[in-house]
């Protein structure tokens, strides 16, 4: 191919690619078929057939000029390729307008009542009106510090571990396994719930939105992490009893839907307790989902306890360890270290779980926003108010994720 | 000696905590039922259910026991389990195949989609699907016709119904070629080892599925026609559809939202599947002089298959798990009518909730036993 022949190819080429893209944009944007003239089925395919001939022919294997061979190399290898970026370019085209104008150019968000929605597009002042009520559920209005407090001082309380205090180092598990569960239940109770220190005692049936969300999050983690670190021990223990028990405990939690598991602690658990023993809705939730959870936690760190070498059991072993000794400073700290990404799985799953409890009459984000779409007052915005559920959701596991897969590729340079 | 006791008394302690355990909560609802007045028992399951599920696989009335109801709630959950398995299969693998596209676009678009789906609860896309998505859709009378036969309406999606006449006939024929099939792939690879020849066996199987059955249409006295759904007025503003197949829309929110948010998963395992090929096993095979077809089929696929069957059914056992989330859409399923409805009626918490965690404890260990068999055939027999 000569080169003149191939600059008439890519300027033919390009000329045919931009037309197609023209009157998509235009027919998109500005509602104008330009190719009006012709029955309206050829109308409809020929920015196709006019791009894929378009990258037919300047498709090449290499030309010199960078930004063609950079095209060519990646959105344009064979016809198929073409043709699939082509109908993937004209859907983003084709969706833009239609998502802008719905989620801005036609959107209400000034105004606090219903009647400021008027346009056609999301109404976003039922999300203003409603902001607190989705993240503290029917907390009282003017309390709502005691929330946000409790969750600065549990969150600082949990970044300790991050200052480098040489000499307090070796506390830090001890900390982290036992004292902080019990400071940061401390604080969540006197500070959210009330009742002494002078703080009016709000019911957990207040209790809702997200801040309930990361309620139970936070202690159905704390409280699941020991529990399937004893479960996978047990599994793999050589005591034919102990691993018996544990593995029908495990398989039998990882075999029910944590749907069922919410029923049979609302429903079923308290007629398993003492006749004039009564335990708060919101604690059954947490003791189920921690049970259920602690199943899926202890698989993964016995992946982590199988996946080290024979020689570190027999090497401590050796030293004149005993089994509790040789697990807490052999197997475990080398074992955790590993799982920590796995853990982090497990917790991402358990916040997308945690919605369930609505199920049971917790209304948490989605219970908000069950009942927020039956007022009488706010018929109507079920796409809206489910939309930000889903953006806030997605931040907040989409974070968690980038965190884990970040930890993973930290631990596994260094083995 | 010393060894044996300290062994056994770990054991026997854990023994007696079991026991204890269940002793206290055993203790606990014996006394909690005789204050109620309740008494245990399964005779509950042939009283008459006297309630009514909106949608049913089986015949059912609210005149059948809670046995049958639990049949048929159960079968509901069998259904879009398997309805959320195919769909969610296809697309899985379509994406993970796309997530390793040369395409930069495509490539993208497949992780944005995976990005996004697999990050959002799925009660919420649940919730998304059936009362934001769904209930945009045109009433029945302005519904315009998909295909010219099938109408997708805020009141369900209706389709065309198979009546078929003489069926029986039509399927000892699908029977009859599927097992002729086994025998000539039997009788192939014989040849090829025998002799060295291969025959088209693809080709060959492809021929009698669809001949096969074709002839019974001629000879069989098999015929197929469809029944269209029609719109009907029930009042001056209600309008419905008759005839057809009526799939209501909880199922179809349920099974869209089941299927997109598996198969960000499924779609994971196939693209670690597939990256778990070294490169080093094609340039092998080409070099013997395979075709790329047959790299595919003899080298690629099978090694990739040891690697992305075992968690993929996993996350098959999870989408069943999963499927119980119906009971928030009201779709009937066995959650919402077992553990639901025929519990308020019966007030039998201990029973019903049972039974349902055992209903789905006995398909999550068939399919793990399975799964292990599975995994135990196909892995590498070491030396």
């Amino acid at each position: 191919m000569t080169n003149s022949k191939t600059l008439t190819n890519l300027y033919l080429g390009s000329t045919l690619i931009l037309i197609c893209i023209i009157d998509v944009t235009f027919n998109s944007f500005l509602k104008i078929n330009i190719t009006n003239f012709l029955p309206s089925s050829i109308s409809f395919f020929l920015p196709l057939i006019l791009g894929t001939f378009g990258l037919y022919i300047i498709r090449s294997d290499y030309t010199g000029l960078r930004y063609l061979d950079i095209l060519n190399k990646n959105v344009n290898t064979t016809n198929f390729n073409a043709i699939l970026t082509l109908l993937i370019l004209f859907t983003i085209i084709k969706s833009i307008p239609p998502s802008i104008s719905w989620m801005i150019l036609d959107a209400n968000i000034s105004g606090d009542s219903r009647d400021a929605c008027t346009g056609s597009g999301a109404c976003w002042t039922y999300i203003k009106v409603w902001f607190k009520r989705f993240m503290y559920g029917m907390y009282p209005n003017e309390l709502h510090w005691r929330i946000n407090i409790a969750f600065i001082l549990v969150i600082a309380l949990g970044l300790i571990g991050l200052i480098k205090f040489e000499k307090l180092k070796k506390y830090l598990p001890l900390y982290y396994v036992i004292i902080y569960p019990i400071i940061a239940f401390l604080i969540i109770y006197y500070l959210i719930s009330g009742g002494a220190f002078g703080l009016e005692w709000v019911e957990t049936g207040a209790w809702g939105g997200l801040s309930l969300t990361f309620i139970v999050s936070f202690f159905c983690l704390i409280f699941c992490f020991p529990l399937g670190m004893i479960l996978a021990l047990g599994r793999r223990s050589n005591l034919p009893v102990i691993r018996y028990v544990s593995v029908a405990y495990i398989e039998f939690w990882r075999g029910v839907p944590l749907i069922t598991v919410l029923f049979m602690s609302s429903v079923m658990f308290p007629m398993f307790l003492p006749e004039d023993f009564f335990m708060d809705k919101l604690v059954r939730v947490i003791i189920a989902i921690t049970l259920f959870e602690a199943a899926y936690c202890a698989e993964v760190i016995r992946g982590g306890l199988q996946s080290l070498p024979r020689g570190q059991y027999d090497a401590a072993k050796s030293l004149g360890m005993g089994y509790w000794k040789m697990q807490a400073f052999v197997i475990l700290p080398q074992a955790l270290k590993l799982v920590i990404p796995g853990i982090a799985n497990t917790f991402l799953a358990l916040v997308k779980d945690t919605p369930l409890i609505f199920v049971v009459g917790l209304a948490e984000l989605a219970g908000m926003l069950a009942l927020a779409k039956t007022n009488p007052e706010w018929l109507g915005f079920a796409m809206e108010g489910y939309i930000f559920a889903s953006i806030i959701f997605w931040i907040i596991c989409y974070a968690m994720s980038k965190y884990s897969y970040n930890l993973e590729a930290k631990y596994k340079t260094e083995r | 000696m010393n060894n044996k006791i300290k062994k056994s008394i770990p054991q026997i302690l854990t023994i007696l905590f079991v026991i204890l355990i269940f002793g206290f909560l055993t203790f606990n609802a014996q006394v909690n039922m005789d204050n109620r007045g309740i008494d245990f028992g399964f005779g509950f399951l042939k009283q008459e259910a006297s309630f009514d599920i909106q949608f049913s696989l089986v015949e059912y009335d609210g005149l059948d026991p809670y046995w049958w109801a639990y049949v048929a709630a159960l079968l509901n959950t069998l259904l879009v389990a398997v309805l959320g398995i195919i769909f969610c299969t296809i697309l899985g693998v379509i994406v993970g195949v796309a997530r390793l596209s040369s395409n930069y676009l495509i490539r993208n678009a497949a992780a944005w989609y995976v990005e996004f789906f697999r990050n959002i609860p799925l009660l919420l896309q649940i919730f998304f699907w059936y009362y934001a998505a769904l209930r945009a859709l045109p009433l029945p009378q302005d519904a315009e016709p998909l295909l010219g036969v099938s109408y997708l309406t805020i009141k369900g999606f209706y389709i065309p119904a198979m009546v078929w006449q003489n069926l029986n006939i039509f399927l000892y024929s699908l029977l009859l070629a599927i097992v002729a099939i086994f025998l000539i792939r039997f009788y192939a690879k014989k040849l090829q080892e025998n002799e060295g020849k291969q025959l088209p066996v693809f080709y060959i199987s492809l021929g009698l599925l669809l001949i096969l059955p074709l002839l019974t249409f001629l000879v069989g006295n098999v015929s197929l026609s469809f029944e269209l759904p029609v719109i009907k007025q029930l009042s001056v503003t209600s309008f419905t559809y008759v005839g057809g197949i009526g799939l209501p829309p909880e199922l179809i929110a349920l099974t869209l939202a089941l299927s997109l948010y598996t198969a960000t998963f499924v779609a994971e395992c196939v693209r670690a599947g597939i990256q778990g090929i070294s490169k080093g096993q094609k340039e092998a095979a080409a070099s013997i002089g395979l075709t790329p077809n047959q790299i595919l089929k003899l080298v690629v696929m099978p090694q990739a298959l040891r690697i992305i069957i075992p968690p993929t059914t996993n996350q098959y056992l999870n989408l069943t798990k999963n499927s119980s989330l119906a009971a928030a859409i009201a779709y009937p399923d066995l959650v919402l009518v077992f553990a639901g409805t025929a519990l308020m009626q019966t007030g039998k918490a201990i029973e019903i909730v049972s039974i349902t965690m055992l209903t789905y404890l006995t398909l999550s260990l068939a399919i793990a036993a399975l799964m292990n068999w599975y995994n135990k055939k196909i892995e590498i027999k070491e030396k």
